[in-house]
């Protein structure tokens, strides 16, 4: 079914307009509806960076692991170097069950049940990737940094030394090699989205009660130490 | 070829030798030398944590009989059938990997003035701090009619391995319609909620296989560990099944007679088929045959969980007598990073950090149904002190239940990894 799906597609790159092919994937304007939920981790747009995630930009074609820079999981490397590339068919796989598809990814996502939803979120994807559409000229669509938090607090280097005690709090439930199953990976993360992630648990704007006490009685200091430790961890 | 060997390994062991002789000149007795007894969630985590961060500095060795460890939590959910038994054992070689001299033998002695502990197999190992981490004991004459001797015929199965799979034999072993019995220990014990977590996944068990049967609880306690949660998840997926006598109907006036099978609860005898007598717990026996209980328990100062008894032993998890953390796995492998940054301070002059602790029990009521209880603490000079805490909700929805359960999965293989390494 996904390969016929791959071949449609090649097919409507050769002979017509991108009407036919957002037909084929997908309605682009639902579908940045559905991208909602992964903007926490991923910029895609104009000035996209890589944040907790990858940017998406030039997503299609690209190869899995494929932005040199970003921190991959060990799975998405093997994959990529085995040839994974992704399109259509394959971005449908993988956000049906991320899990299933690379078992090692650091992405915390539990998946899109709905193949509407699916196909909507890649057609609005594919707005952003060369050929045969246009780039248009957007906003970033998302940043992950959407925060009311003072700049003193982000500018404070953390201590990596004094994180790594603090860390042991953490790795009672988050596996330091970043592995995932029910509770998510904590490692490689931007200092920046690790610290807001933190103050968002402790200033309850996000809502999980462990997270919510664990983070509450940390300071300034430790929550900018933890970033700098997690986010130099090799695996 | 058989001089040539012959004359290989003499030489190898010259080599070695000279190699070992300067060490033992360097100083006194060489590296520092820390002893761990117990190697569950307190000691494991201890010794791997001393051995990983002196990278070398401190000689780190284990005292476990057990070869392979079934961890405690969890083990209810190998009797309701979420987990294979082998789902919770672990080997210690990762220990032995990460630089732990590992000893599979019985801590029998300690002598504190010439700091040495006594081993089971004739050996002695002499220490610089002594971790005692040893778990729990049952109280002699806890339950009038049971004793160690009874085990066979009503497990305790609160230490994990083949206790827990005898309960669950005698659970498939059942006869229709028949009668599950628990007597409940008495505060404080391990695992607040593992009784009550226990019930559900024997009742989860029973309602698939013998839906007809029945479960008693008589328990000395008039209310216990997340009580509402777990009796509006008995009420939903279990009704009418389970049978929970509280204090203010007798259920601490218990007594059993293993021979005839019978439980008799405040006067009132009654045949059951299966009886899991939890009885009260005090600290391992090492703990006191080391001298530092004081009644039941082994007291500690919070700020590092060495003992008050001796400030060369700290005593970690469920033998210890610290203030409001409850005993468990989690709170233990807490216990043990502090007990480990302070003892390395102690030994190499590294930085000590404050104390932090924390705590999460799960529970697993019913499939997909799980339910958390947690708390944060600090060292004050009289105890370890509640600071913050949150409990699930009775209501909650299912996705959230199910995210719960999920959660507890993610910690399990969080907190062995974080042990074992």
């Amino acid at each position: 079914m996904q390969r016929v799906l791959r071949v449609v597609l090649l097919a409507c790159a050769t002979v017509v307009s991108t009407a036919v092919a957002a037909d084929v994937l997908g309605d682009a304007e639902a579908g940045k509806v559905v991208f909602d939920q992964c903007k926490g981790c991923h910029q895609v747009g104009d000035g996209a960076k890589n944040r907790i995630g990858p940017h998406l930009n030039e997503l299609f074609g690209r190869p899995a692991a494929g932005i040199e820079g970003f921190k991959y999981s060990k799975s998405f490397r093997r994959a990529g170097a085995s040839g994974l590339e992704w399109h259509a068919d394959t971005l449908d796989a993988f956000l049906e069950n991320p899990r299933s598809y690379a078992s090692g990814t650091r992405m915390s996502f539990r998946g899109i049940k709905d193949a509407k939803d699916r196909q909507d979120v890649i057609a609005y994807l594919r707005l952003f990737s060369d050929d045969p559409a246009n780039i248009p000229e957007a906003d970033p669509t998302a940043t992950a940094t959407d925060h009311d938090l003072d700049p003193a607090i982000l500018a404070i280097q953390g201590d990596p030394e004094y994180g790594e005690y603090l860390s042991s709090e953490c790795t009672t439930c988050h596996q330091k090699d970043g592995g995932d199953d029910g509770i998510p990976s904590i490692v490689l993360w931007p200092e920046e989205d690790f610290v807001i992630a933190m103050h968002a648990y402790k200033n309850k704007q996000r809502q999980h009660p462990v997270m919510q006490m664990m983070a509450g009685r940390l300071n300034d200091e430790e929550i900018a130490a933890l970033a700098a430790y997690f986010n130099r961890l090799e695996n | 070829m058989k001089m040539d060997r012959r004359a290989f390994l003499g030489k190898t062991a010259l080599v070695t030798a000279s190699l070992a002789a300067p060490a033992v000149l360097a100083d006194g007795h060489g590296k520092p030398r820390v002893v761990v007894i117990g190697g569950g969630a307190g000691g494991a985590t201890a010794a791997r944590y001393i051995a990983k961060d002196s990278k070398g500095a401190i000689d780190v060795t284990l005292v476990e009989p057990t070869r392979r460890y079934y961890t405690c939590f969890f083990s209810n959910l190998y009797l309701g059938g979420f987990k294979d038994m082998e789902d919770l054992g672990h080997s210690y070689g990762g220990l032995a990997a990460g630089g732990v001299n590992v000893v599979h033998d019985w801590a029998i002695g300690v002598d504190r003035d010439a700091r040495t502990v006594a081993l089971a197999g004739g050996g002695s190992l002499p220490y610089d701090k002594l971790i005692l981490s040893p778990g729990i004991d049952f109280v002699d004459g806890a339950v009038p009619g049971w004793d160690i001797s009874a085990q066979n015929a009503m497990p305790h199965a609160y230490k994990a391995g083949s206790q827990t799979e005898l309960l669950k034999a005698q659970l498939m072993a059942m006869p229709e319609g028949g009668t599950f019995a628990m007597v409940a220990p008495p505060n404080p014990y391990r695992c607040p909620p593992g009784p009550y977590e226990r019930v559900s996944m024997v009742a989860h068990f029973l309602k698939a296989n013998n839906p007809t049967a029945k479960i008693i609880v008589a328990d000395p306690k008039p209310k216990f560990s997340k009580m509402a949660l777990f009796q509006e998840g008995w009420a939903n997926h279990y009704e009418g099944m389970i049978d929970w006598i509280g204090e203010d109907f007798g259920g601490g006036n218990v007594s059993v007679d293993p021979a005839a099978m019978t439980l008799t609860i405040d006067g009132e005898e009654t045949k059951v088929d299966v009886c899991n007598v939890i009885p009260a717990m005090k600290a391992g026996r090492i703990a006191e045959l080391a001298g530092v209980t004081d009644g039941n328990w082994a007291p500690v100062n919070a700020a590092d969980m060495s003992s008050k008894a001796d400030p060369d032993i700290h005593v970690l998890g469920d033998a210890s007598q610290q203030g409001d953390m409850p005993k468990s796995g989690f709170s233990a492998n807490s216990q043990a990073k502090v007990c480990a940054n302070a003892v390395r301070g102690a030994l190499t002059g590294s930085k000590v950090f404050p104390a932090k602790f924390s705590n999460t029990c799960w529970s697993l009521i019913d499939t997909n149904d799980g339910v958390k209880v947690g708390a944060t603490y600090e060292a004050t000079p009289e105890k370890i002190a509640k600071v913050d805490g949150f409990i699930s909700q009775t209501g909650e929805s299912a996705d959230v239940r199910k995210a719960t359960y999920e959660e507890s999965e993610g910690w399990y293989t969080g907190i062995t990894s974080d042990m074992f390494g």
